[in-house]
């Protein structure tokens, strides 16, 4: 049996851990309140601009265009989003393994990280990297998302990349969050849609070249900036979840020293006080 | 009665408008341009202009400012990149915006950014009356 004083240096200890995750449990509550107010309102755009330009960048195959072209069989470019710091559950390793699940060998990918967990991972597993855009998650703004389909789509068109996936985490509710990969070129399928007409004729006014021009890269930056703001309210979801979780796991451990503690001291005081009386009854 | 089509307008911040219209007419880059249900499929860009949109009970107005339109026989979206109400909009700060527009127009020539702003403070003041 542990001794009373490493039963309260045990205690103590703990009650300082509890103290650090009850205080981030109460940061992230207040950063995922923002990152939720955020993500839920631009998430019927988003929603609505990914399956409007896939459905019609699908019915529009025939179409030659410097972003719809297939360009060879070079590597994937992923655009992986995690978040820049750990305890928060699962969340950053559900991640990594959405990416490391999802077929594509890796001498196949190429890929674009923000979050600095995801690349680290990536770094001592010898994945081809692209550029890192780390700090882009703490407070992503649409300019950061359209510098980051200018860079992707760049690379697309000099055939670095022959196809553009993002990886990010569905913001569902607090407790739910789920990775999810999509395909944004070229374009194969349209999730949420069962079927596709296969034969769409559509009209560009003024041109295919000028509309395509415009509204492919205003696609991929709302669709981007939409998983950058799923995945930073699920980030911080999943990290109030996360701490509330250990501050219980805290509090239990403490009931369950507390009363250990009490135990060995009462068990002490008993043992002395049995010690006295014997003393004395042997004196007298 | 004209035959009803589905008209959604979405914009970054919210769902501007939803609902079942008989005719919506807006500005493109070719022009305005007027849809009745039926059309051909056709994808157009937006240009800062005046939305009218044909309901039953009536004809609401907006301004509309960048974005694009998709048209289907039974449906028309519009993502747009802003869109405002009548009600929402500021006359008189879009008025000095015009005349601040046409003043810089003036003094050093048209550069698509003030052409831009101009149009957009013309769609304000049209939409707003």
């Amino acid at each position: 049996m542990a001794s009373m004083r490493d039963l309260k240096r045990r205690r103590e200890s703990i009650e300082s851990t509890e103290q650090i995750t009850k205080a981030m449990k109460l940061v992230a509550t207040v950063k995922l309140q923002k990152a939720r107010v955020r993500a839920e309102q631009t998430k019927p755009y988003t929603q609505r601009m990914y399956r409007t330009v896939s459905a019609i960048l699908l019915g529009s195959r025939n179409i030659s265009h410097r972003f719809l072209k297939a360009s060879g069989d070079g590597k994937a470019g992923i655009l992986l989003i995690t978040g820049n710091r750990g305890l928060a559950g699962g969340y950053n390793q559900n991640v990594i393994r959405m990416l490391t699940g999802c077929g594509i060998p890796k001498e196949k990918m190429r890929v674009y990280t923000i979050g600095r967990k995801g690349r680290d991972y990536l770094k001592s597993h010898d994945y081809e990297l692209g550029e890192d855009y780390s700090e882009v998650i703490n407070e992503p703004l649409y300019k950061d998302a359209i510098q980051l389909s200018e860079v992707l789509l760049s690379a697309y068109e000099s055939e670095e990349i022959s196809s553009i996936h993002v990886i990010f985490t569905d913001f569902k509710n607090t407790v739910v969050h789920t990775p999810r990969m999509i395909q944004l070129l070229p374009v194969t399928e349209v999730e949420g849609m069962e079927e596709i007409p296969d034969d769409m004729p559509m009209n560009f006014e003024p041109d295919d070249e000028s509309v395509l021009d415009e509204i492919i890269p205003q696609y991929m930056a709302s669709v981007i900036f939409g998983a950058l703001l799923q995945s930073a309210a699920s980030e911080n979801g999943a990290r109030m979840s996360a701490m509330d979780a250990a501050t219980d796991n805290a509090e239990e451990m403490i009931d369950e020293l507390s009363l250990q503690y009490n135990r060995a001291r009462q068990g002490a005081i008993t043992q002395e006080l049995t010690e006295i009386i014997a003393g004395s009854q042997a004196v007298s | 009665m004209d035959e009803l089509f589905e008209l959604k307008i979405i914009t970054p911040e919210r769902v501007f408008y939803e609902g079942k219209v008989s005719y919506t007419s807006f500005t493109t880059m070719e022009g305005e341009v007027g849809i009745y249900a039926g059309h051909e499929p056709m994808t157009m860009l937006l240009y800062p202009g005046v939305l009218s949109i044909h309901e039953e009970s009536g004809v609401k107005k907006a301004a509309l400012h960048a974005g694009f339109v998709e048209v289907t026989p039974e449906s028309v979206n519009v993502l747009a990149q802003i869109a405002e109400w009548p009600e929402e909009i500021d006359r008189n700060r879009a008025e000095e915006a015009r005349i601040r527009a046409e003043r810089a127009l003036r003094e050093d020539g048209s550069t698509l950014r003030e052409e831009m702003a101009l149009r957009k403070a013309i769609a304000r003041i049209e939409a707003a009356k």
